[in-house]
């Protein structure tokens, strides 16, 4: 397959190409549907039936009491593997990953999030 | 003036490697005269850490021991459990972990080419070949959320349904793949570089890969008819047709011919997976407890014949897990291999195996060299023995311990 010049119609074609990066902070490609990012807790569906806790491969999931029938979760999201294992878990839907995956913090302590309303006052609202 | 016997050792941290571990040559000149390869650089304890987690928590430290294949580890691991559990999987869960098991072979091959290319200096090949993979890993995504680390499996079936419109996506990138590889074949059997640069390097002769155990494309590049595949079907292959590959080019020439024979196959196996993908439930509800047993898992992964050993004692924790990862099996045939062969063709000829060492480091056992003995290390003696190392190389450990009880106690 001795052919000199073979190449040059694909370097001329590239030339006028458009760049195949994508300028990313500026301009985000959607996540695919099925995609597992940050976790959403909606507290008012939690029963505190800690399963999620039990079947966490990291460990990176606590659910507290705080009240009377009221739970916060705890994740520590450098622990998590993002695997949604939980989500599959959770009988009352009370967890579902979302698309967020910008994750990044200049400190560790930071990665820590509590999900959840802390006050013992039963207030039924959705927290993110 | 005789050649004096030069010894040379490759690894563990080395730019030629893409994972750490060390390989010892005995040169004599530029040919190599003896190879020999020291495990366990990569050791993560693994098969440990699952006889402590739950058989749930198990799928995904397992999916976790290879980046490439963790498809084949946990499916795998979970056609294990689900044979001591005497779970019936449901047709349309075993066609869509076939399915996945069979687009994780395209990228695996695709970045083998890759690589390959990259070893012997065809910088374009690789180029071309990771462009068309982002096509495969983008169908992944579709499919199941991730590039990597699907999470498919579950213990009784598959965890995510294919979608109707998910159909036309994956068959139109089916269609510029075959295109793409039909011309990789093309230039795999006409192109004078590489076919002069890959043959008759990292000879493995047929009787010398059935002796050495080698597994996967390695093996059948020497001409042996084996695939696990077609002889112990799984999945949904037992259902589907589709050829194995062979070669009798019995070097990395032939092994790259497999390989791209393989990525055929491939696509035959996805078109008659979509076309014939049964109705129904994609999974059943497993107990998180499995019944006492023992099971030997099978599973063609792409580099080679993966088995796990899982023992049970019928609580929610195995008592016993073993994998045993393709690379384990071929890397006594590149010591063969590379025997009186040249120095310059170790990377390629390490690289045709498409060794992943973490997928093979497992147990810590040492081997008496003057008595042949094996003895394993229990953890008090690993831990005697690295003190002793340390405070040969000056370091004393007492002192470390002091300041540390002083911070903890003053917490």
């Amino acid at each position: 397959m001795f052919r000199p010049g073979k190449m040059t119609s694909q370097v001329l074609r590239s030339l006028f190409k458009k760049p195949v990066t994508s300028l990313y902070p500026f301009v985000k490609t959607p996540m695919p549907k099925n995609f597992r990012g940050k976790l959403r807790f909606y507290q008012e569906r939690c029963i505190g039936c800690k399963m999620c806790m039990r079947d966490c491969p990291s460990a990176a999931i606590t659910i507290k009491p705080v009240g009377d029938k009221k739970f916060i979760a705890e994740i520590d999201l450098a622990r998590c593997l993002y695997c949604a294992q939980c989500v599959d878990t959770c009988p009352k839907k009370a967890l579902e990953a979302t698309p967020d995956f910008e994750l990044a913090q200049l400190e560790h302590g930071k990665l820590k999030v509590v999900f959840g309303d802390t006050s013992p006052v039963s207030t039924k609202t959705e927290t993110k | 003036m005789p050649e004096r016997e030069v010894k040379l050792t490759i690894g563990p941290q080395h730019p030629m490697l893409k994972e750490p571990e060390s390989f010892l040559l005995t040169l004599r000149g530029e040919k190599i005269t003896e190879m020999t390869v020291r495990l366990g650089y990569n050791h993560r304890g693994i098969e440990k850490a699952c006889e402590q987690r739950t058989y749930i928590q198990d799928m995904y430290l397992v999916e976790r021991v290879c980046g490439i294949c963790s498809h084949s580890h946990s499916m795998c691991l979970a056609q294990t459990i689900e044979e001591i559990a005497g779970l019936q999987v449901p047709k349309r869960g075993l066609y869509i972990r076939t399915l996945v098991a069979e687009l994780e072979r395209i990228h695996s091959h695709l970045l083998w080419l890759g690589v390959a290319g990259h070893e012997i200096g065809f910088d374009t090949l690789l180029m071309y070949a990771w462009r068309d993979r982002e096509l495969v890993m983008d169908i992944l995504a579709i499919i199941s959320g991730n590039r990597v680390n699907y999470g498919m499996n579950v213990i009784g079936g598959a965890k995510r349904d294919i979608t109707p419109d998910q159909i036309p996506q994956i068959l139109a990138a089916v269609d510029t793949l075959e295109e793409r590889t039909k011309y990789y074949i093309h230039v795999g059997t006409e192109e004078i570089t590489l076919r002069e640069r890959l043959s008759g390097v990292g000879k493995l002769s047929k009787e010398d890969a059935i002796r050495l155990g080698a597994a996967g494309p390695t093996v059948r590049a020497s001409g042996v008819d084996r695939d696990t595949r077609r002889d112990d079907p799984y999945g949904a292959y037992g259902e589907l047709s589709f050829d194995v590959v062979t070669d009798n080019h019995c070097d990395v020439y032939g092994r790259t011919l497999v390989r791209l024979g393989e990525l055929m196959q491939a696509y035959k196996l996805i078109r008659q997976i979509l076309k014939n993908l049964p109705e129904g439930p994609i999974a059943i509800k497993a107990p998180r407890k499995i019944p006492a047993g023992q099971a030997i898992g099978r599973y063609e992964a792409p580099r080679g014949e993966d088995v796990h050993y899982v023992k049970a004692n019928g609580t929610d924790k195995p008592e016993r897990v073993k994998l045993r990862a393709p690379t384990l099996a071929n890397v006594q045939a590149v010591a063969h291999m590379l025997k009186d062969g040249y120095l310059a063709d170790t990377p390629i000829v390490i690289a045709a195996i498409d060794p992943c060492f973490s997928c093979t480091d497992r147990a810590i056992a040492t081997t008496n060299l003057d008595n042949g003995r094996t003895d394993r290390m229990e953890w008090p003696a690993l831990r005697t023995y690295g003190i002793d190392w340390y405070s040969k190389q000056g370091i004393d450990f007492a002192e470390l311990n002091r300041k540390l009880r002083t911070m903890r106690e003053s917490n």
